[in-house]
């Protein structure tokens, strides 16, 4: 099987969603002749043209407002954000109008729409180019969430949620666009909106991650199962809401210790309700506390590259957190 | 088109092609909203329904709208004042009814949103919300889609003077200039937002003076005038169905009630002021109009008004009969089944 970046699985995503629906069509800032200040629509507009593939004018509210109302009415619109940084112009459209409409027209109204916006840190980006934006949405019933931390599920995602009759955010790990690599089978298949995938069997802690960090947890999973013999019990959640409640639980059984690592701020981030969820519904099963593993509280990731290691859990960092936590 | 509001008390009837029967289909539909209208605002001030939100005074201009669409075919996007509107687009007095009883039935929302968000899938009425002017670059993108399509179905949004100021609506309308969308863009300036002035939303004297900086055509028209502001109307539908873009139709108005049934608004202009504008009604100035051209008269009035008044009565019986909610009915799922197409 050929091995392909995150970014090219995406890529491939959006060709083959374009070409299989022509009610599909994708517009953003620079994502026409440019092809995406990331690339990821690259050729796309040479093949679709610039009816399908719609450089946006710089304005985020437009860019989801337009979708919907196109969705609304039939179309199936891409909305690129050009960084997770800059959706909170749209956060209007997004949580008050997108988010709502299907509910508060008792069913009548459907709105069949993609927001995609690269997220996080890393990669020397600054305050305004690294944020996690995740737990603002998810916390508005109505939209579903994907965080893809591999290329053979960002493409399956992505085409699940052109597919979804509701509005679905994807934020793409952007440090992984090119570094994360891995195997996607040629020709047709998705990946359902949902399930969270377990990556690692193991038996002393289990840990929860999406996206980026999900990659740093298997390697750090990796370094403790070799140096400290630790067995860790990896939970990739892929889907933020809904959230696959019945793998988070079973997988916190098994060991009774959990780590929830995310990259974004500690306070009210995604791995809060995770660990309200654990305690809720496993407190019988409790055998430690439960750790998070996160960004600071700070309202961003800083630009020099040594606050920036510092923001941001990685490997050692994690692997630490999980030695404490089997050790306690 | 009359713009001169001191001496525009006539109709301006110039170029119009409507036949007699629907002329007086028009004044019926402006009738029925306005007495619809008043007997919510009786129930309000009895005490059995909670909310009202009042399009009295707007109905010149919004029926004129309505019948300047293909109605059924083409979208409209609608903002609260648009009672007469969206009656004219074919909800009915019961449906408006039972929202504002908050009943069980209530087609819009199934009563989760307050009265007057109007939405109905069937007759092609986009969802509204109540943050105001997100309706805008939705229908932009509405406008987008059937330009895609190369359907000839045109866009009609609404909203007040005072959402002009909003981001939205600048998003929106640059999107209609861009790409020469088939949308309608019409402001009804009622020169109030809740109590703030027109002068002190914007620096220009008219709303569609921002038109040139959008690309598109601008249009003002007299709102209490029926006639003009259909007239005004077609012409921008039409610009906008054959291919020609967008237009910002700005229609001159006013609210003779309160912004809401929780406004006072003695707190702000004075009963002067409301009273020159009651003169110049556009129920009354159409109902001049008719008579002169022989086409009402007491006897035709009275009738009109008994059919409107047997309607609305009926229509406040049934819903007043009509169960509430069930309670749970607060669950309805946020998300469509992945079968939905
Ligand atoms: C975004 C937003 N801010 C504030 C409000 C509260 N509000 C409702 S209507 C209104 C005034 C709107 O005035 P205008 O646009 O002129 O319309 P009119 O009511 O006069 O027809 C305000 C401030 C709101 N609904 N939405
Ligand atoms: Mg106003």
């Amino acid at each position: 099987m050929p091995e392909i970046t995150l970014i090219e699985a995406l890529r491939q995503a959006m060709d083959e969603e374009m070409e299989r629906d022509e009610r599909v069509f994708i517009t953003g800032e620079d994502v026409g002749r440019r092809g995406g200040v990331f690339r990821a629509t690259q050729g796309l507009y040479d093949k679709y043209g610039p009816d399908r593939v719609i450089d946006s004018p710089l304005a985020e509210l437009s860019i989801v407002a337009i979708g919907i109302g196109a969705a609304m009415v039939g179309m199936r619109p891409i909305c690129e954000i050009q960084f997770a940084d800059y959706i909170f112009p749209a956060f209007n459209q997004i949580v008050n109008e997108a988010a709502l409409i299907y509910y508060r027209t008792g069913g009548d109204w459907n709105v069949p729409m993609v927001i995609r916006a690269p997220y996080g840190g890393g990669i020397g980006g600054g305050l305004y180019h690294s944020q996690s934006v995740e737990a603002f949405f998810a916390h508005r019933p109505g939209l579903k969430i994907v965080v893809p931390s591999n290329p053979y599920d960002a493409k399956g995602l992505l085409k699940s949620a052109v597919r979804d009759p509701n509005p679905v955010m994807v934020f793409e790990p952007k440090k992984g666009y090119r570094l994360i690599k891995g195997e996607v089978p040629p020709g047709e298949y998705t990946v359902p909106i949902g399930p969270a995938a377990v990556t690692r069997e193991g038996t002393d802690v289990t840990v929860y991650a999406y996206g980026m960090m999900h990659y740093y947890v298997l390697q750090a999973a990796e370094m403790v199962a070799q140096r400290d013999g630790i067995s860790c019990q990896v939970v990739d959640l892929r889907t933020l809401v809904p959230l696959d409640t019945k793998t988070v639980l079973e997988s916190f059984k098994k060991t009774g210790k959990a780590l929830i690592v995310y990259e974004d701020n500690r306070f009210l981030g995604y791995g809060a309700e995770i660990a309200a969820l654990l305690s809720d519904e496993a407190f019988e099963y409790m055998d430690g506390p439960i750790r998070r593993l996160t960004g600071p509280d700070r309202p961003g990731v800083p630009f020099a590259h040594t606050m920036q290691d510092f923001y941001m859990p990685n490997p050692d960092t994690i692997a630490d957190a999980i030695r404490d936590l089997a050790a306690y | 088109m009359a713009t001169d509001l001191q001496t525009a008390h006539q109709i301006d009837d110039t170029g119009i092609d409507l036949d007699d029967q629907t002329l007086l289909e028009m004044y019926w539909q402006m009738v029925r909203a306005r007495r619809l209208d008043e007997r919510v605002w009786i129930l309000h001030r009895q005490g059995k329904i909670a909310f009202h939100i009042s399009g009295i005074g707007h109905e010149g201009v919004q029926v004129g709208a309505a019948y300047a669409m293909r109605r059924g075919h083409d979208y409209a996007s609608l903002y609260y004042r648009d009672l007469a509107f969206s009656l004219s687009l074919g909800l009915t007095p019961l449906d408006f009814m039972l929202a504002v009883f908050g009943k069980a039935g209530e087609p819009t929302s199934g009563s989760r949103q307050m009265p007057s968000h109007w939405s109905s899938r069937k007759l092609g009425m986009l969802s509204s919300s109540s943050p105001v002017a997100t309706q805008v670059p939705q229908a932009a993108g509405a406008a987008l889609a059937c330009k895609l399509r190369g359907d000839d179905r045109v866009v009609i949004v609404t909203l007040g003077e005072g959402s002009t100021s909003e981001g939205d609506f600048y998003e929106g309308l640059n999107w209609a200039g861009v790409h020469q969308l088939p949308l309608v863009c019409l402001v009804q300036n009622n020169i109030y937002a809740i109590s703030v002035p027109v002068h002190l939303q914007m620096a220009v004297p008219n709303v569609a003076d921002r038109a040139p900086m959008f690309g598109i055509a601008g249009a003002i028209v007299d709102g209490n005038d029926v006639l003009a502001s259909y007239c005004v109307m077609r012409e921008a539908v039409e610009r906008a169905r054959s291919g020609q873009g967008a237009t910002l139709v700005e229609a001159k108005t006013y609210r003779p009630v309160p912004h809401s049934s929780d406004d006072d608004d003695r707190t702000y202009r004075s009963r002067d002021e409301v009273e020159e504008w009651k003169k110049r009604d556009a129920i009354l100035r159409f109902q001049v109009y008719l008579r002169e051209r022989g086409l009402l008269d007491d006897d035709a009035i009275a009738e009109i008004e008994e059919r409107v008044r047997q309607e609305v009565d009926e229509a406040h019986a049934a819903a007043e009969a009509a169960p509430y909610p069930p309670p749970e009915d607060t669950l309805f799922p946020v998300f469509a089944p992945d079968d939905r197409v």
